[in-house]
């Protein structure tokens, strides 16, 4: 047991500090899209994309990327520092980073050289935004069983058909997208990885609002989009295992310690300027073990998370790390919000516009927001399974 | 930065799993639950052959001189085999009181003797009312001359028919509150000292009802100075809370186990019950709380020794959120089990009475939440 980090690693933060101190905007919502990357209007989206190239431009984006594809080579323990102190700063989630950790990945590892070329650059300095097209109406935890399909002519391939829940569609340029291609072949076995322009002919995007009112995410729909056969991405067929390359990047994304952290001493904060059947929220004795339980499960999944990062970065096994995280981040996440709505009481539903509002709504914004979560990514009930058919060998149902 | 063991530690939970798995199966504890003792003489003596009872004592009193962490690895594999031992009581929580309280001479004479196995100790510090705050602690010690005399009882003392001598503590002043708390070695054979086992649902550990009738103890039974114990015991709190947390981890771990195993090969409607999802989610959710919860466990050992401000926060997380998670699985375990599950003959209800039984030791979840919420500053 080792809990100090490298000289180097130390010397790095600190220079990450005094940088962020110095350019984060001082106001927040200029560049922000906030957790659901709900970006709106062509000025906001140009402040987030100037904001994610000037962190390019210091060297803070994709840092974890080989430096020949503009990356750092940087090992976990420095991506980890970044993120700790991207949230500590409460710097906003980057508007690209769908194809910072999702993409970009899964080209780094299958994708073409010339794929790489043509793409990876404009990932990094946000020339182009990507947006991720696997969920479907009828394929949501079935992803396996998605009918977009796309038929070879010539050199292109045609697709039809629907995409739902596509965060980001309403200003993205490309799409990373499941489609079929053998429509014979057993379910894994007949899906390919295509990238599309999202300017083409027939593609077209509607939002969805959320149940917080915001419209982060969309449905778009195809209608014999032409695609060229080189935006192919691994095998043809092949995109099933091209895509669980990323679907471990998505659990991460959604299930971040820092994040938890932060929400929690939010939650503390809130709790000690509030009061509760007649003294301060925190001298009540119930609500003290409520805000214990909920503290004691943040720091568990932090120290966990250390240990996850050490047998990574120590070339330990790591065990079944990504559907532990995503399932318990996500609805502690949830459960944070939750106790923070029923310390507010009559406060709690009022929107973020009411002058009487706490932390501007953010609560009650949140705390649907966080619900969405448990849901996305692969709901519980889906990282259950995997858990238990994985992990634990339990025999697949029939 | 390397949160993990290193390949010593890795080692020794390896051998002590191996060992217990040998030398303390299942139908050794299920044997033992009948026995008057609860004790099995042969596995003791090969635990002094392991070392163990030194495993906290530093090197130049004949002990391992090892860290609160090693120790949680080898209760996490005591926990796991509900392996009948006064481990816990007299190596563990004995042991690190007489480290942090007694004298260099003190030290000198109980230290070698403990290590070498020469003899055990154990801790009597509740009372009636079952509180660890100072008030609990009210048992008067009177000063007679060069002697304290003692008359009263103490509660819930783990192996007291083992021990050869208890450390009791003891009021030396007037008033409840942290000062004016002594400790004493007292031998069991003390006259005016009589014992009473309080039976109850987890026979694979003992506890006692020790009464003291004007019972006579001499100066130098003194252990540290007068008055000033508060403190030592509130340290050993912490170490019964990370003793009890890793048995909890462990205890957990096998209680799965076992559930999982069984419903692999119980078939209902023509398949494994396994496969069902209502199943599986059980056991699923328990891992996703048995698997970071070690994390937590590691880390509250690791503080321990580290000097960390934070250790007693630490401690107490761990105790209050290992000892619920080992409750809520070895609950789930038994539901997996269905009926079977419920009967003497199966296993499994061990677990299920240790988890409750460990949940209450050294302080209820609810205790622990409010300490981390007082050690947090609300």
């Amino acid at each position: 047991m080792n809990l100090a980090f490298r000289k180097e690693d130390e010397k790095f933060r600190a220079a990450l500090r005094s940088w962020l101190r110095k350019h984060l905007p001082k106001r927040r919502d200029e560049i922000d899209g906030g957790e659901d990357l709900n970006f709106q209007g062509a000025e906001h989206i140009a402040a987030a994309k100037r904001w994610q190239r000037k962190l390019f431009e210091a060297g803070y984006v994709a840092m974890g990327w080989p430096e020949e594809f503009g990356g750092k080579g940087a090992d976990p323990v420095r991506q980890t520092i970044l993120a700790e102190e991207m949230v500590a700063h409460r710097a906003p989630l980057l508007i690209g980073q769908l194809g910072l950790f999702m993409l970009g990945p899964t080209l780094i590892r299958c994708g073409t050289d010339a794929q790489r070329k043509r793409f990876l650059p404009r990932i990094l300095t946000a020339d182009e935004i990507w947006c991720q097209g696997y969920s479907e109406p009828g394929s949501g935890s079935d992803l396996a069983s998605l009918r977009t399909h796309a038929v070879l002519d010539g050199d292109d391939f045609v697709v039809n058909g629907q995409k739902i829940w596509t965060t980001t569609a309403h200003f993205a340029d490309w799409m990373f997208c499941l489609v079929r291609t053998d429509p014979e072949a057993p379910r894994h076995k007949g899906i390919s990885y295509i990238l599309i322009d999202m300017r083409s002919p027939g593609v077209e995007v509607r939002p969805l609002v959320q149940m917080n009112g915001q419209s982060g995410f969309n449905e778009v729909f195809f209608t014999d989009v032409r695609v060229p056969k080189g935006n192919l991405v691994g095998e043809l067929n092949g995109g099933w295992a091209v895509a669980n390359t990323t679907l471990s990047h998505e659990r991460n994304m959604l299930a971040n310690p820092m994040r938890t952290q932060q929400l929690m001493s939010d939650l503390i904060r809130l709790a000690a300027r509030r009061n509760a059947n007649g003294g301060k929220v925190t001298r009540d004795p119930r609500l003290r073990q409520k805000l214990a339980d909920l503290q004691i499960r943040v720091d568990m999944m932090k120290y966990h998370s250390w240990k996850q990062l050490s047998d990574e970065v120590h070339g330990r096994p790591t065990g079944p790390g990504q559907s532990i995280n995503k399932l318990v981040t996500t609805e502690l996440n949830h459960e944070i919000c939750a106790t923070a709505l029923e310390l507010l009481g009559d406060y709690g539903p009022l929107a973020g516009s009411s002058p009487h509002a706490e932390d501007q709504g953010f609560w009650p914004r949140d705390w649907m927001f966080t619900l969405g979560m448990i849901i996305g990514g692969g709901t519980s009930q889906i990282q259950k399974n995997i858990i238990a058919e994985r992990v634990l060998g339990l025999p697949r149902g029939s | 930065m390397d949160f993990g063991l290193n390949e010593d530690q890795r080692l020794l939970a390896e051998s002590a799993r191996s060992f217990l798995e040998a030398e303390a199966p299942t139908e050794l504890v299920r044997s033992l639950g009948d026995d008057p003792t609860g004790q099995c003489s042969v596995l003791n003596r090969k635990i002094l052959e392991q070392g163990w009872p030194g495993l906290l004592i530093p090197e130049a009193h004949g002990g391992l001189g090892l860290g609160m962490l090693e120790a949680a690895l080898v209760c996490t594999e005591f926990g796991r085999a509900l392996a009948p031992s006064p481990f816990l009581s007299s190596s563990i929580l004995a042991t690190s009181l007489l480290c942090s309280i007694a004298s260099v001479s003190q030290k000198r004479h109980w230290l070698p003797r403990l290590a070498s196995g020469e003899m055990l100790a154990t801790v009597a510090w509740l009372e009636e009312s079952d509180d660890l705050a100072p008030a609990g602690t009210a048992l008067r010690a009177r000063r007679a001359r060069e002697r304290f005399r003692l008359s009263g009882a103490k509660l819930f003392v783990l192996d007291a028919h083992v021990a050869d001598v208890y450390l009791v503590a003891a009021r030396t002043a007037a008033g409840l509150g942290p000062d004016g708390v002594s400790l004493f070695a007292i031998p069991r054979d003390t006259p005016g000292l009589s014992l009473t086992p309080l039976e109850g649902f987890d026979r694979t550990r003992r506890l006692f009802e020790i009464r003291f009738d004007d019972v006579v103890v001499e100066r130098d039974q003194r252990i540290g100075r007068e008055g000033t114990a508060w403190k030592h015991l509130q340290r050993m709190l912490d170490v019964a809370a990370v003793a009890i947390a890793a048995e909890c981890q462990g205890g957990a771990e096998r209680a799965l186990e076992l559930a999982v195993d069984y419903t692999k090969i119980r078939e209902q409607f023509g398949r494994p019950v396994g496969s069902f999802q209502a199943v599986k989610h059980m056991a699923a959710e328990c891992f996703a709380e048995i698997e970071p919860s070690r994390s937590l466990l590691w880390f509250a050992a690791h503080a321990q020794n580290a000097h960390n401000r934070g250790a007693s926060r630490a401690a107490s997380m761990a105790k209050a959120r290992l000892a619920e998670v080992y409750s809520r699985t070895a609950n789930t375990a038994v539901q997996m089990h269905g009926g079977i599950g419920f009967t003497w003959e199966h296993d499994i209800h061990f677990w299920f009475k240790r988890a409750k039984a460990n949940e209450a030791l050294f302080g209820t979840p609810a205790f622990h939440r409010e300490r981390v919420a007082a050690l947090s500053g609300w």
